[in-house]
């Protein structure tokens, strides 16, 4: 993040609490944004909310992660429109129902296309933008779930553990090309997903996730959990041996 | 997801457990169920956000901005946005709140609701005069615009209504200009009650923002002694030159943490503070610059202050009355409070101007009273239900959104217009499907 006139941030996923907690900080901050997401009539009502209290440009747009062969078109426009792009934060996601994916694939398939296909297929277009510009960054949240298979979710953790390779794979391509690109896996976050559940422990607030997000990526950061103390119990899930684990009921 | 959780007000006192939905947006807000309301961040003191057995809407998310005009300085946001966040977008750009309560943890839905008032009332009236038009989700799951002159008997019917009428959306605010976010402040000690009185209402010693402290202690002679603190915003012109109009220093948060001993707070405690209070606070005679957070939001500086009172929690009685009457109702009201030995923390009075068209709003010409009590026990109810006599006696009423255990009886002498705004009400909501725990308890809805 460099030089006086910012340059925009893209945030696909704009209306999830996450995607507008790290809006708002980097709207602070001074940068334009654009936010895209299915949902016109929220994003309307957020960017505007953002445009009221931080006086920065934000524009906004349709966006279906699912539509691959629109992409390429859709971050051409949003180039034009916000006359260059610094970078990209990567908040979709599709959590659907497991136990419907089982049953029927059509189900498996949204969770596989909105969370890992639909990902690959944009941030491609991303990706060859930025290495040409040989500046900005890319950050693409994914999840805990995609640390190790398990019986609950293992469709979604399929989908995010591929992603999280693929991020990976394109941390490495845009080194040397001053691009950075960041993993992010929350924990539990306090949104309409968790509300209400019982059983869960340290849901952090979408403004800690937000703020924590962008000053990671200010320290350069590769692949960070939020909040960081879920590295230690991924850790320990990851290396639990998979003889026992098969036997466990998460 | 909804689900049962325990629930109380700021005066931790009732805690029930209500069913809570949180919507993330206003077109999530769906009515289901048969009975619910909405709430804010839950600083009404009693029972006015609760729902037992019921549903609770948590209005938080709903905070989104709609639209500033510059040259109006109207904000046109949604219900749950907070005081705080409106000061901290708004002050720097020259621009304040026309009413203001003691907190900004608040939401513009819950000041409307209650039609809250601040410091200036005797000039400035209630929120409600600041806005121009609100948006209210109704029962079916219509929605309607209300104003002063367009459907004004729901607008006059929601200020002060207590989330009873439906569900506020959206509210347009007209904010003030200001030239910086400093007050200047005057200081008046007042050796008795009379000498409180007399400097409340000399004209030339008033100020657009007036409130009294008294300390609750003091007696015979001394008895109502206290401080009155005057102040108005700071022209920029006012300000010592190395003062920069907009920068104000940021304060240090405290916390209280949930499990602080009410027994910390005992009678010895209160009687010292109150003493080095008025010591302190009757120095500063000459005028001093304090800015807005201080002199608006001094208790915000302590989250959960209210877990000072302990587990048990604290009951705060306020109420209004005329001013031919103030005299004697405050001395009666000291001497019941010295019969049921009970010890309260904070006593704070202030003039109110006349009152507005809303059916249920608190304010009337006269005097408020606002006083704590800690939740010792049951006795403290036989006080207030005593102290609501006297108020009742003078032509007066206690304040809703302070209210955890008032009688139905003494409520509907206190508040005339109830009947008009039941009308209205069953206009608006004929199932009665917006009902809580205050509106039971004082038997205005089943």
């Amino acid at each position: 993040m460099k030089g006086s006139s910012k340059r925009a941030i893209l945030i696909l996923g704009g209306t999830s609490s996450i995607a507008r907690a790290v809006a708002i900080v980097f709207a602070e901050k001074g940068y334009p944004l654009y936010l895209a997401s299915r949902d016109e009539e929220e994003l309307q009502r957020i960017s505007c909310d953002l445009e009221i209290r931080y006086r920065v440009k934000v524009s906004y747009g349709f966006f279906d992660i699912t539509h691959f062969s629109g992409h390429r078109h859709f971050l051409q426009q949003v180039i034009q429109t916000m006359d260059g792009l610094e970078g990209v934060i990567l908040a979709t996601g599709f959590l659907g129902d497991q136990q419907q994916a089982i049953r029927d694939f059509g189900e498996a398939e949204k969770i596989l296309n909105s969370n890992f296909l639909g990902a690959c297929s944009i941030l491609t277009h991303v990706a060859n933008f930025l290495e040409k510009q040989r500046a900005g960054f890319i950050v693409g949240i994914s999840s805990v779930a995609g640390d190790r298979g398990r019986q609950s979710n293992y469709i979604y953790g399929a989908a995010k553990a591929g992603l999280s390779v693929f991020l990976q794979g394109l941390r490495n391509r845009l080194y040397p090309f001053g691009v950075h690109v960041m993993t992010v896996k929350p924990g539990f976050v306090d949104t309409a997903m968790t509300f209400g559940r019982q059983n869960l422990f340290a849901v952090a607030s979408p403004e800690f996730v937000g703020k924590g997000i962008v000053s990671s990526l200010k320290k350069g950061r590769n692949e960070i959990y939020i909040p960081g103390f879920w590295w230690g119990v991924m850790w320990m899930i990851k290396h639990t041996p998979e003889f026992i684990f098969k036997r466990l009921k998460l | 997801m909804r689900h049962k959780t325990q629930l109380t007000g700021w005066g931790r006192f009732p805690v029930t457990n209500s069913y809570l939905v949180r919507p993330e947006r206003i077109c999530d807000l769906e009515f289901k169920q048969n009975s619910l309301i909405s709430r804010g961040l839950g600083r009404s003191y009693g029972d006015a956000a609760l729902n037992t057995e019921r549903d609770v809407v948590l209005m938080q998310r709903l905070n989104r901005f709609r639209s500033f005009d510059e040259k109006t300085g109207i904000i046109r946001a949604e219900a749950g946005a907070t005081l705080e966040e409106i000061l901290n977008v708004f002050v720097p750009r020259g621009w304040f709140l026309p009413v203001t309560p003691g907190t900004k943890q608040v939401t513009l839905g819950g000041c409307f609701a209650a039609d809250i008032h601040g410091k200036n009332h005797h000039m400035d009236g209630t929120f409600s005069r600041y806005i121009s038009d609100i948006e209210v989700l109704l029962a079916e799951g219509s929605k309607i615009r209300c104003s002063p002159s367009d459907n004004s008997q729901a607008f006059w019917a929601t200020a002060g209504g207590m989330g009873l009428t439906g569900i506020i959306t959206e509210l347009a605010l007209q904010l003030i200009p200001v030239e910086t976010a400093y007050l200047c402040v005057k200081h008046l000690p007042a050796k008795n009650l009379d000498a409180l009185l007399e400097i409340l209402a000399d004209g030339k010693q008033d100020d657009r923002y007036s409130v009294a402290w008294i300390d609750c202690f003091s007696q015979g002679e001394d008895l109502g002694r206290g401080v009155v603190m005057n102040g108005h915003h700071a022209k920029a012109a006012e300000l010592p030159s190395q003062m920069h109009p907009f920068q104000i220093k940021k304060r240090t948060q405290y916390t209280i943490p949930s499990f602080f001993p009410g027994s910390l707070l005992n009678s010895y405690a209160i009687k010292g503070f109150n003493a080095l209070y008025y010591r302190l606070q009757s120095r500063k005679q000459d005028p001093f610059f304090i800015d807005y957070d201080h002199y608006f939001y001094p208790l915000d500086a302590v989250g959960n202050w209210n877990r000072l009172y302990g587990r048990k929690g604290f009951l705060q009685y306020q109420f209004v009355v005329p001013a031919e009457g103030v005299r004697q109702v405050l001395c009666r009201v000291w001497e019941a409070v010295r019969r049921f030995r009970k010890t309260p923390f904070l006593a704070v009075l202030k003039r109110f101007g006349p009152e507005n068209e809303g059916y249920l709003s608190f304010p009337m010409e006269g005097y408020t009273l606002a006083i704590d009590f800690p939740l010792s026990d049951a006795e403290l109810f036989s006080l207030l239900d005593l102290l609501d006599e006297i108020v009742l006696e003078y032509g007066g009423r206690v304040y809703l959104a302070k209210d955890a255990r008032m009688k139905p009886v003494v409520f509907k002498k206190m508040y005339p217009h109830l009947e008009e705004w039941q009308r209205v009400k069953n206009n608006l909501d004929p199932k009665q499907r917006f009902s809580s725990d205050l509106s039971r308890r004082l038997e205005i809805t089943l």
